[in-house]
Formats: structure tokens, C-alpha cells, sequence
């Protein structure tokens, strides 16, 4: 792959790979800038990267996840994500075939949640100087003003209700699968998905809804000390409430993780006023990636700043903030 | 050190031994054990199969507990 | 009910029977007692499940130097780092280490700076990353007590059999009876011993024996799910208000008064006892396991010439104090100054269910 620098090389490169699946019409363009009309009133922006080992993984790839990681940032904040943009930085050498799975994949994600990827730019750097592909998306959707207080929280109070739309703990075990550093076999599958949907469910059954955040990097237990840091609350999970998924507790048992920490990429932690709480619960089931959702928790005045967990046992212990990466453990 | 997981054994294949916790598998090694049968519970602990668990034990043990609370009742 | 493995799980955890147990706890506990636990899964269950919120104030839980990882001397750390250091070298670690700070780096800091440090869930997969490059070294970090030093052990076997010469042993692997003694022995007040379930399903129960009938301490055996320990901890109160001490398993179902003569005969056939240092005790006579002399080739101590300073604990660290009952982490001078979870300096805070660590979470 000696694509360089806007040589002929990459011209066929981006012809036969990019433009073979980023079909619309502005990126075809090919122009310096996209073009767009973003309508009236608040814009949502938001943008990430990807650097993630391995690149294929139970469930989905680096593209998939790219795509719905910007997809589901916006949709939390409230917003429809509408535009894409994609960058990707390639280290010579890489498969084509295997770029062309991943682009595919960013294609359909992106098509099934009717968001545009607009405009983009690639890279090829020499062996050595990224780690196989690193992607970068970037989104901005629409944003009605109703909807800004609800990732700064600030009308998070005490009684309101937090639920959570499925298991824990999907994604980081399907990556650690697919590492194939411990040779346990499992069928766990990430939960990479389009939160948007069950998003939509979520705001058109309550207009109540204090605060959301996706559970991604840390897991729900560094979104539960977000919330209570932020909105200087007191947090309290009921262990006995969160969904579980049964291979995860396994595999959790046998390394000594804790479910709580470990990453996803389809979980998203709702605060929502306790009024509001069952009739959205049941709106949030309707939605496939909601489909075992459970109202895990509540805010109370109580231990302002700090997130407890009511245990399987009865006994209550602090959710610690995470400090560096869950390790298989033998103590 | 005491991260020991109960699991079963599904299969035996020389000296490992496929342990079922839920539907998770793991061939884990049978050099620390005397004598293991498909079926068995066995505590698992860093790869190897440390201990056999002992199911009527285990009942035992909870119906101890059971009297335990049994008293409290009296 | 529950799928394989888990339901000897699940029953064991259930609310109503732990609140059952805490009752009978609370009834029978009369005099202030001091209890001590010396195994980490036990510190981490008893953190995990909230199980300090139902026992009542006449008994104080003590958590003890039962963590293999936070009693690993700062020199064990240092050592590992140098062979680390070495571009042949691959080092073989479980994740428990990774964290532990040396008198300079840690484990950690030196993988991000490029060190070829593989965590492992299994000793044998170091054997295997051995066998698969013999033309690196590949030395795994025996860390751990009488649970884990027959894995090791079979990893040896293994690797002399199977003649895999590029695979080394560091040992850091402790037994406990040394140490217990030497509390038991000493001048904190210990009135009972929770005694380490799995360090037990490998040795039996006799080890304790000296404990219950000549230093006349309470000893049960615990399992580790909540009603484990709690039924413990009521055994335990029995034991020390009649004042009729003995060796009593609570773990039955797992724990045999012999042990596991195979694992046993594994560990015994591999390793010698030497002098020990545990981080926060000192040196503990005959503590430590060490390689026989005919396995020396594959002793990463005999092998390789490890060539470090003898480290100092920073001034004013008093895990020793801590792990032994006799202070309380707010007493250490260095507690959430210089020590903190972030920055740990002993094995009080290394470990995040350590004494420390766990008053820091609660006390801010």
C-alpha cells in the first residue's frame, strides 16, 4: 500500500474503498468542505477516536464502533445526529480487505440510523507510526433547547429514578474475547449499537428526563459517580436491580472483574423524575437495545457526591471511581 | 491467592479438563489433582483445578445455616 | 435455578439468610473482640458485599497481611523491573502485580514505556509464551501463598519435562503458618483467625493447630461468600466467649482436613523454605519458598544476575503497624498526603481493599 500523499495510489485508494461505500452525495463531491444547512437553533457537536486492539471483534469492528461511539454521544445529549464525518489514519501495510469490511460496516451504521457521512480524509502513515488504523468521527445533529440540561444535570434532584437500558459489561468482554489472552469461550457479543431509537422512545415518553450519559469507557459505575459528583447528589444503585448477562458474571467471577466498570458501547444511563420512571422503563423495552432495561437505582439527598451500591447481601458499599483498567486477578 | 471459582467439568482430555461456569469453557489443568470424573464440581483457581467441591457438603453447609436461623425463629 | 457453578454461588448470598446470621451475631457477642482475617478474597468480599455494616461494635474486623501481592517486598518489584529491563526478557506476571509501586517504578509504569510484561490468567500460559520464543527468556513473577505455589510448581514440572530451558521462576511465594504464629505471637491483640479458605483446600486444616492450642486463638476456616464469613464470624464468637479454642472448617464443602496431598506433593517437590520478606512484617523465618537446587536452571534468582539496591519503604510508612491491628490508617503520617490510591505507597493502599485504601474511600 504505498498511498503516500495524494498520489495516484490514494486516488484509486479513496475510488476503490471510500467512495465504493460513502455514497452520498456531498462526500462524492469531493470538495475541500461539505456543504450544509443545519437549520435553526442549536447544534450539537461532538467528535472521537479510535485506536482500538483488535480491530474485529464479536459484534463488530473499529468502524462500526466509530460510527455509533459519535452516533450515541450526540443522541444522548439529546440531539438527532444528522452529519458525519470520518478520518482514518492507515499504517502502510494494512489489508485492503480488511479496510473494506470496516468501511462497509461504517456504511451501514450510519445508512440504518439515517445519518449522513459527509465529508472525510485519510492518511497512510509508515509501518511503525500508528498501530494498524486509527479512525476519527466527528457529528453534529440538531438540537432542541428543551434538551440542553441533559448532560449538564442540573436538574438531577433527589427522588428521581435511574435506569439503565440492559446488562453491563458486554463490550470490554467481547473485546477481552477477542484479544484470545485467556482462552475461556464464550458467546459474548459487544453491544455496539445506534442508541438514537431507544433515545427517541425515551425523551417522547417524558418530558422529565433530568439527565443522560452513555456507559461507555469506566462502565456504569464512573457514569453513577459523574452523576453524583456533578449534580453534588447522592447516588444509590440496587445491585439486585441491574440486568445481568449470565456469560459476562461468569467470565467477571473467573478474572475478579467487576461488571460495573468494564466498558460498553449500547448502554446508556437514564436519570428521569420518579413520576416518570415505569411509563418510561416500558417505553424503553419496546426499543430492541432497551428491550431488558430495569430502573437500577435512585438519587437521594443522602452522601452527596458519592455513589453506593446496595449489595446482593443487604450490605452497602462505596462505587469506587475506576482508577486504571480491570486486570485478571488470583487475590 | 483465593479467587477460586466453582465450575464442572464437562470433559477430560489427558491432563486438562473443560470446566463449565454458566456457558463459559475453560481447559484448565488437572497436574494438581489426584482424580477427577466428568461431572464433578471443582474449584478453579489461576488455570488449575485445585479442589473437588462437594455438593452434599454443600448442602450441608446450607443447612446449617438453615438451623442457624432456625434458632432465631425459636 | 442457577446454571453450572453459579448455584454454589447464589444461595450463599442471599439477603435474608445474611441478616439471619448477623442477628445470631449480634445476640450472641458479649465481649469486645478482635477478629483478624489474613487473605485477600476475604478483605475483598468483606468490602464487596458491605459485610462490616452488620456486626456489631463489640467486633472489630482486622484486616491482616493476607494479600500475597501487598506483602511483596519493594525488592521483589525492583528485581522484576531489572529483568524487565532486559530486551531478552519476556516477564510473565498475574494482573494482581501489575499496580505494585518498587522503591521507583511499578510493573505498570514500565510496560507503557515499552517493558514486555504479559499479564497471564495461568501460569502455563508462560510456559506455552516460552515454547513458542526460545529465543527469549521468559520469567514469570511467582507471587502468592500455599494456593497458587503448586500451580508454579507444575509450571517447573511441566517445563522440565517438556525441556522448555527458556522458562524462569522469580518466587515471591510465602506460606502462612510463619506469619500467623508471629501475630499470634505478638503484641497486638488477636482474639481470633479467619483462616484462608483456598490457602487451606491445598494444605488442611492442621497448619492451624498451633494457633487454637498453643497461643489459644479462636480459628475457622472461611469460604468466602457472605454467609461464609458471617457463619465464621459466629463461630468464631462461640469459640473465644466459651473460651474452648480449636481448628473448626466452615468451608467443609471445599476444605479436607488433609488438604490436597497432590498439590502438596507438587509444591513441596519443587520448592525449599527460606527466610522471607514480607512488606510490612520484616523478615518471617521459613516463610518464603524457593527453588530446589536441582531446578536452579530454572530459578530466575539463580540465572540471571539481579543486580538491585535494597530498597527502603519511604519514611513514615506504617503498614507493618497496620497490617498487624496495632494502628489505624489515619494514624500514618503519609495517609492521603503522600499515599493515596493514586499514588500508593504501602501494601495497605496498594491493594484497593487494603486497609487504607478503603478508610481513604470512606473517610472523603
Amino acid at each position: 500500500m504505498h498511498h503516500g500523499n495524494g498520489g495516484v495510489y490514494m486516488q484509486k485508494l479513496i475510488a476503490d474503498v471510500f467512495m465504493r461505500f460513502f455514497t452520498d452525495a456531498l462526500i462524492c463531491n469531493q470538495s475541500d468542505s461539505a456543504i450544509i444547512n443545519p437549520g435553526k437553533g442549536k447544534i450539537a457537536y461532538t467528535t472521537d477516536s479510535f485506536v482500538i486492539e483488535p480491530l474485529f471483534f464479536p459484534g463488530g469492528n473499529i468502524g462500526s464502533l466509530a460510527v455509533c461511539g459519535t452516533l450515541n454521544d450526540l443522541a444522548v445529549s439529546g440531539a438527532k445526529p444528522e452529519y458525519m464525518s470520518v478520518g482514518f489514519i492507515i499504517e502502510e501495510g494494512f489489508k485492503i480487505s480488511d479496510l473494506i469490511k470496516i468501511v462497509r460496516s461504517m456504511a451501514i451504521e450510519a445508512k440504518k440510523a439515517g445519518t449522513r457521512i459527509v465529508t472525510g480524509d485519510t492518511k497512510v502513515v509508515n509501518a511503525g507510526k500508528c498501530d494498524q488504523l486509527f479512525i476519527n468521527t466527528s457529528g453534529i445533529g440538531a438540537l432542541n433547547e428543551k434538551h440542553i440540561p441533559l448532560s449538564s444535570g442540573k436538574l438531577v434532584k433527589p427522588g428521581d429514578k435511574i435506569l439503565l437500558n440492559g446488562p453491563p459489561g458486554e463490550h470490554g468482554m467481547a473485546i477481552l474475547q477477542a484479544r484470545k489472552l485467556f482462552s475461556f469461550k464464550t458467546n459474548i457479543i459487544s453491544d455496539c449499537t445506534n442508541l438514537y431509537p431507544l433515545v427517541k422512545q425515551i425523551l417522547n415518553r417524558s418530558g422529565q428526563v433530568h439527565f443522560m450519559r452513555d456507559a461507555t469507557r469506566g462502565g456504569v459505575a464512573t457514569v453513577a459517580n459523574e452523576i453524583a459528583r456533578k449534580c453534588n447528589v447522592g447516588v444509590e444503585i440496587d445491585e439486585t436491580c441491574i440486568p445481568v448477562n449470565r456469560e459476562v458474571a461468569a467470565l467477571c467471577e473467573l478474572l475478579g472483574f467487576d461488571p460495573l466498570y468494564i466498558a460498553n458501547e449500547g448502554k446508556v444511563v437514564v436519570v428521569v423524575d420518579a413520576m416518570d420512571a415505569e411509563r418510561t422503563l416500558n417505553g424503553m423495552r419496546r426499543v430492541k437495545s432497551g428491550k431488558n432495561a430495569a430502573i437500577i437505582g435512585e438519587i437521594t439527598a443522602g452522601h452527596p457526591g458519592k455513589a453506593v451500591l446496595k449489595t446482593h447481601s443487604g450490605g452497602k458499599r462505596i462505587i469506587d471511581e475506576l482508577l486504571g483498567d480491570q486486570l485478571p486477578r488470583i487475590c | 491467592m483465593c479467587l477460586g471459582v466453582p465450575a464442572k467439568v464437562v470433559r477430560i482430555e489427558g491432563q486438562e479438563a473443560t470446566v463449565a461456569i454458566g456457558t463459559v469453557e475453560y481447559q484448565s489443568s488437572l497436574l494438581l489433582m489426584e482424580e477427577v470424573k466428568v461431572g464433578d464440581y471443582v474449584l478453579l483457581h489461576a488455570g488449575f483445578i485445585i479442589e473437588k467441591i462437594d455438593p452434599v457438603e454443600a448442602e450441608e453447609t446450607m443447612r446449617l445455616f438453615d438451623q442457624v436461623s432456625k434458632m432465631d425463629e425459636e | 435455578m442457577s446454571p453450572e457453578g453459579l448455584r454454589f454461588m447464589d444461595g450463599y448470598r442471599d439477603a435474608v439468610l445474611i441478616e439471619k446470621l448477623a442477628a445470631q451475631i449480634h445476640s450472641l457477642s458479649r465481649t469486645p473482640i478482635r477478629l483478624m482475617e489474613v487473605c485477600g478474597g476475604h478483605t475483598a468480599a468483606i468490602h464487596k458485599y458491605g459485610l462490616k455494616d452488620f456486626l456489631p461494635v463489640t467486633i472489630t474486623l482486622l484486616s491482616g497481611p493476607g494479600c500475597p501481592v501487598c506483602v511483596s517486598s519493594q525488592k521483589f518489584v525492583d528485581q522484576a523491573i531489572f529483568l524487565g529491563g532486559r530486551r531478552r526478557v519476556i516477564l510473565a506476571t498475574y494482573g494482581d502485580l501489575v499496580r505494585v509501586p518498587g522503591s521507583v517504578s511499578s510493573l505498570e509504569k514500565e510496560k507503557m514505556r515499552g517493558a514486555d510484561i504479559r499479564i497471564v490468567y495461568s501460569v502455563l500460559d508462560a510456559v506455552k509464551i516460552a515454547q513458542r520464543h526460545p529465543e527469549r527468556q521468559v520469567v514469570f513473577l511467582g507471587i502468592g501463598f500455599e494456593t497458587t505455589a503448586p500451580a508454579s510448581a507444575a509450571a517447573i514440572v511441566r517445563a522440565e519435562e517438556e525441556k522448555v530451558d527458556n522458562f524462569f521462576l522469580l518466587s515471591a511465594h510465602k506460606i502462612m503458618p510463619p506469619a500467623l504464629e508471629s501475630l499470634a505471637g505478638g503484641d497486638t491483640r488477636i482474639d481470633g483467625f479467619l483462616a484462608p479458605g483456598h490457602v487451606s483446600a491445598v494444605t488442611g486444616t492442621m497448619i492451624y493447630r498451633n494457633l487454637a492450642h498453643v497461643y489459644h486463638r479462636g480459628v475457622v476456616v472461611s469460604g468466602f461468600e457472605p454467609a461464609d464469613i458471617l457463619q465464621s464470624v459466629l463461630l468464631l464468637v462461640k469459640q473465644i466467649e466459651s473460651g474452648h479454642f480449636q481448628v473448626e472448617n466452615e468451608y467443609s464443602r471445599v476444605v479436607k482436613k488433609e488438604g490436597n496431598p497432590r498439590a502438596i506433593a507438587v509444591m513441596n517437590g519443587v520448592f525449599g523454605l527460606v527466610d522471607a520478606e514480607w512488606r510490612g512484617l520484616g523478615t518471617v523465618r521459613e516463610s518464603g519458598l524457593a527453588i530446589k537446587p536441582e531446578l536452579a536452571h530454572h530459578d530466575a534468582n539463580v540465572a540471571f544476575n539481579i543486580r538491585v539496591p535494597d530498597g527502603q519503604l519511604p519514611k513514615g510508612c506504617i503498614c507493618g503497624d497496620i497490617l498487624t491491628g496495632r494502628k489505624i490508617p489515619s494514624e500514618c503520617p503519609l495517609f492521603s498526603v503522600q499515599c493515596t490510591p493514586v499514588n500508593p505507597i504501602g501494601a495497605c493502599m496498594v491493594s484497593s481493599e487494603g486497609s487504607c485504601s478503603v478508610f481513604y474511600k470512606y473517610k472523603t
